[in-house]
């Protein structure tokens, strides 16, 4: 009997070590901060994994403003004050315009970035 | 004959206007004459952009639009009316500013002959004060009319920033169409393309989809827009879609480049890819016969 509740107990220590390794091997999910102001996304060149999910997290030094890549049909507002999330795994490589989707002013236009997705 | 296509081909053969694009559907002779009588056509301007400042871009920048306004004048036969499909002015963070740019716009088109002028904002004149601004000048951003048997509809894209038609105007629109019959001949004018051209350089409307899905069941829709500084021309469903060049700068075809870049002013060739449209509504079933004319210097 003794012997059956410690083979239960090192049972479940061996499987709760298991996961623990599970947890500790997975790398943490990436977490790209970036800086959205009148007509500049800094950093303005994203790298990502194929197939990785990664949150991108954006503040406005000044005005609303709004990050979309069309490719990947993912969007958000960036509101001052705020800190906007948005989770998403690319699921192609390649190079893929994002730009500012809510019109903050002359510049505007020319406010964009490049998502480079490697494999 | 009709007298719209004597004049078209008049124009053709004259070298008045560039291309003649032939919009809608072949129909018989008799449905034609029968409803020749309703035949007339309209200017389209767009995208002058008033106060924008760039040498190298447009050295002309003050006297683009005047031009225009003179070579419209100047047609043999007065348009029935003429609209200004946005961006009439270049977007300023200053209010007085804006208001100075609004009212030298306003001044200057006072000159064009035909007193039936329609107009709605683009981005620049209406984004960051949410239309205000160009309220006071111009009046209601979204409203509709009819011409000689054709229901006329402004669509409004550019008040809210993020490029939404919104839920009121939508409700607008849906009640609008509501009262049309489903064989009625409707010209939807916006800034924005309505369907997502190409959303990686923002030319698409974010709920565009909403006004194409209101617009579906009537079989007679051509939209005419701006914004995009050039010809371009595309079918979704059955609806037309047909962008017009500006009187400021053109822009590169979508996705040509990489980034969405004013295209350089040529001392080589002055006002290349500026321009401004006539659309001649013919005889029912749909047919719009549009030539493009050049800004000359």
């Amino acid at each position: 009997m003794i012997d059956r509740r410690r083979f239960i107990a090192g049972a479940a220590a061996t499987a709760l070590a298991a996961g623990a390794a599970r947890v500790l091997s997975a790398a943490p999910e990436p977490v790209i901060r970036v800086t959205a102001r009148r007509f500049v996304f800094l950093p303005n060149v994203l790298t990502l994994k194929r197939g990785v999910p990664v949150t991108l997290e954006f503040t406005s030094a000044d005005v609303v403003m709004g990050f979309s890549a069309p490719d990947f049909n993912v969007r958000t507002d960036i509101i001052p004050g705020q800190v906007s999330r948005l989770r998403f795994a690319p699921d192609k490589v390649g190079d893929f315009t994002f730009l500012c989707d809510v019109f903050c002013g002359d510049g505007h236009e020319g406010m964009n970035g490049t998502l480079h997705v490697v494999a | 004959m009709s007298a719209s296509i004597d004049r078209r081909d008049f124009l053709k053969l004259a070298g008045l206007g560039g291309a003649v694009f032939a919009s809608g559907l072949a129909r018989g002779a008799e449905r034609y004459a029968a409803a020749a009588q309703n035949e007339f056509f309209f200017v389209q301007l767009s995208d002058s952009h008033w106060g924008f400042e760039g040498s190298v871009i447009n050295p002309d920048a003050r006297g683009t639009l005047p031009k225009a306004v003179a070579a419209v004048n100047a047609l043999a036969a007065p348009p029935d009316f003429i609209v200004f499909t946005g961006d009439l002015t270049h977007t300023t963070d200053d209010p007085a500013e804006r208001r100075r740019r609004l009212g030298e716009f306003r001044d200057i088109v006072r000159g064009l002959k035909v007193r039936d002028v329609h107009f709605m904002p683009g981005e620049h004149d209406a984004s960051l004060d949410h239309g205000a601004a160009f309220g006071e000048f111009f009046g209601a951003t979204h409203y509709a009319f009819d011409h000689k048997g054709v229901h006329f509809i402004v669509l409004d894209n550019v008040s809210d920033p993020a490029a939404r038609i919104g839920e009121e105007q939508l409700a607008w629109l849906e009640a609008d169409l509501a009262r049309q019959a489903r064989d009625a001949r409707i010209v939807v004018f916006t800034h924005r393309p309505l369907f997502p051209l190409y959303p990686q350089w923002d030319w698409a409307t974010r709920d565009g989809d909403r006004a194409l899905a209101l617009l579906m069941p009537y079989r007679d829709v051509t939209v005419f827009y701006g914004h995009i500084h050039q010809e371009n021309h595309t079918r979704t469903a059955h609806i037309e879609h047909h962008s017009a060049h500006s009187l400021i700068f053109p822009l590169p075809a979508p996705g040509s480049q990489p980034r969405r870049e004013p295209v350089r002013w040529d001392p080589a060739h002055p006002y290349r890819g500026l321009g401004w449209r006539e659309v001649e509504a013919e005889a029912q079933p749909p047919a719009y016969a549009i030539s493009e004319f050049p800004v000359k210097a």
